[in-house]
């Protein structure tokens, strides 16, 4: 009898405990979306900032945001879905695949402020691009591609085997089978994690601290070697560098929320269509 | 002849995509040791095992990296003494005692948790954690080193808790019959049987959460503090690896000492996370040939 009453003082703590995780992060959605909301306007969505942030809105962050994740994938989505391929289809387990996955680790374990120094180091300095549109996505993308070829290969995995004998049978060469008979299974697959490497990349500040982002500037970029805003940056500007930052408090929470907002959706599309596609092709 | 010679391109291509991440690392890797080489001639590597961290100075500047280094650990120590057990006693609940209404509930909130952005949450900790430690604990300031260790193991949880989760779930149902049907209880059977046969799966997701921990910049940056001084004290400001970079990169002459400073810290944090990496790999992979 006793030791039922410690095993049930065990379980409701385990259980506290796992729900105390919940509650930690519906406690952090809910500020964020009750203080932020009554700024959730079109004159804060649609503005420029005005008097260094302090009033006005935030539409060039957002636009700066959108140009650095749409060059991103831009560049990371076809180096993964290829390496995805080339992993699954073709190659043979040896030193070469060895070495690929060893460096696929590694770059998904990589600091996101080494990927910043590294990218400050290489496109900004090494190529002389300067802290510009192309050397932020470029040093984003790099820092998206393991998520992409992962959840690429998951894909590709999940099509049975037989698809691809029965192609091969019939006498069409390796690369027909899998444009024709592969890859139109695996591509929801891959695009959702492609949607999942998005929202990594719109939420991510240290890699654009020292590639890209500016302080401060009030209009849209005109070409990809212009520098932007962004919404992570701006909201740790917001929070931390501005000279009034206790009374840009309504401004701070309307950028987090924003942010919050555009990750969040992209990353439960993801989760949603993950589970639709895995219902759809049960094999 | 001409689909012969398509294939073989094409395979070429996919060759050559593949090959892109083993560059990128080699690029990271080549690319901070170019950059942090002249501190070795000047002004030499010893100057890094200093003691205090002066980067701007009237007299002499001082780049030794080790209060930094001592940042980084305690605020990593920090996140490790809240990260282990809610992460894993979230993994036990998650794969063992939860109903699948339950799971259907708590995985969608480990998966938001997982997508809030590093400076959201870090903006949180300025915003409600910052005055709770404050006022709990009856301190100047609570921009300390415990506020971030606490956010920092709030960000590391989905990490552990999803790969520990796997370790769990793989251990064959045979194990845990044979611990039932010897009359152990269902607790008994989890503590003794499930969890030591899932430990190295549990090992390797807290090494690679605590990897994400030391690597984490935004929220060390907005909520420790940043004072570069030697101290043990959860209660004090500290100044990490991460947030040096973070927060001095911008201001610095390029080619100045205090540039190749920064990537010194850079190639010891590349090199800390990297060897992290490398052991919780080894680990899952042993695991995962049994």
């Amino acid at each position: 009898m006793n030791k039922n009453i410690s095993e049930n003082i065990i379980y409701w703590l385990i259980r506290i405990a796992a729900y105390l995780i919940v509650f930690v992060v519906g406690y952090i959605v809910f500020d964020i979306v009750i203080k932020g909301l009554p700024k959730l306007n079109m004159d804060f969505i649609m503005g420029f900032p005005r008097r260094s942030g302090s009033e006005g809105g935030i539409l060039p962050a957002i636009v700066g945001t959108i140009y650095l994740v749409s060059g991103a994938i831009l560049v990371a989505l076809p180096l993964g879905m290829f390496s995805a391929i080339y992993l699954t289809e073709y190659a043979r387990q040896g030193r070469f695949t060895r070495m690929i996955r060893l460096a696929i680790v590694t770059l998904a374990g990589v600091p996101s402020i080494v990927f910043g120094l590294f990218g400050m180091g290489l496109f900004v300095i090494f190529f002389g691009f300067g802290a510009s549109i192309i050397a932020g996505s470029f040093t984003l993308s790099f820092m998206i591609l393991p998520t992409i070829i992962v959840s690429s290969e998951e894909a590709l995995q999940a099509v049975p085997q037989s698809l691809r004998e029965g192609s091969l049978a019939l006498g069409a060469t390796q690369w027909q089978t899998i444009y024709k008979n592969v890859l139109p299974y695996a591509l929801p697959g891959m695009f959702t994690g492609s949607i999942l490497g998005i929202g990594r990349a719109a939420g991510e500040t240290a890699p654009i601290l020292l590639t890209v982002a500016a302080f401060y500037l009030p209009r849209l970029p005109s070409s990809i070697f212009d520098q932007v805003m962004a919404l992570p940056y701006h909201l740790y500007v917001l929070a931390t560098q501005h000279p009034e930052a206790d009374k840009v408090l309504p401004m701070q929470y309307g950028t987090a929320l924003v942010l919050l907002l555009i990750v969040l959706i992209f990353n439960l599309t993801a989760i949603f269509l993950r589970s639709y596609f895995r219902k759809k092709y049960k094999w | 002849m001409k689909d012969n010679l398509k294939e073989i391109i094409i395979k070429k291509m996919l060759v050559a995509a593949a090959s892109t991440s083993i560059f990128i690392v080699l690029l990271i890797f080549l690319f901070l040791g170019k950059e942090a080489l002249p501190f070795i001639t000047e002004p030499g590597l010893s100057e890094l095992f200093d003691s205090r961290w002066i980067p701007v100075s009237f007299q002499k500047e001082i780049f030794g990296i080790i209060p930094l280094i001592t940042g980084s650990v305690l605020v990593t120590a920090i996140a490790a003494v809240f990260l282990i057990p809610f992460g894993v006693i979230g993994a036990i609940y998650i794969s063992e005692i939860a109903t699948f209404f339950e799971k259907e509930l708590l995985k969608p909130f480990i998966e938001i948790l997982a997508g809030i952005p590093s400076v959201v949450i870090g903006f949180f900790g300025l915003m409600i954690l910052n005055s709770m430690v404050k006022d709990i604990f009856d301190l100047n300031t609570g921009l300390t080193a415990l506020t971030g260790g606490i956010l920092l193991a709030l960000m590391a949880i989905p990490t552990v808790i999803s790969i520990s989760e796997d370790a769990i779930t793989s251990v064959p149902w045979s194990y845990k019959e044979a611990s039932l049907a010897l009359g152990a209880s269902k607790l008994q059977t989890i503590w003794r049987v499930t969890v030591p046969a899932a430990l190295p799966g549990i090992i390797a997701a807290i090494m690679l959460g605590m990897g994400r921990v030391i690597g984490e910049t935004m929220v060390v940056l907005m909520v420790t503090g940043n004072a570069a001084k030697i101290s043990w004290n959860p209660f004090d400001s500290v100044r990490t690896m991460t947030a040096t970079i973070a927060a001095e990169m911008g201001e610095v002459a390029f080619g100045s000492i205090h540039y190749h400073a920064l990537f010194c810290v850079g190639i010891v944090l590349m090199l800390v996370t990297f060897g992290l990496n490398m052991i919780a790999q080894k680990v899952l992979k042993k695991y995962q040939m049994r």
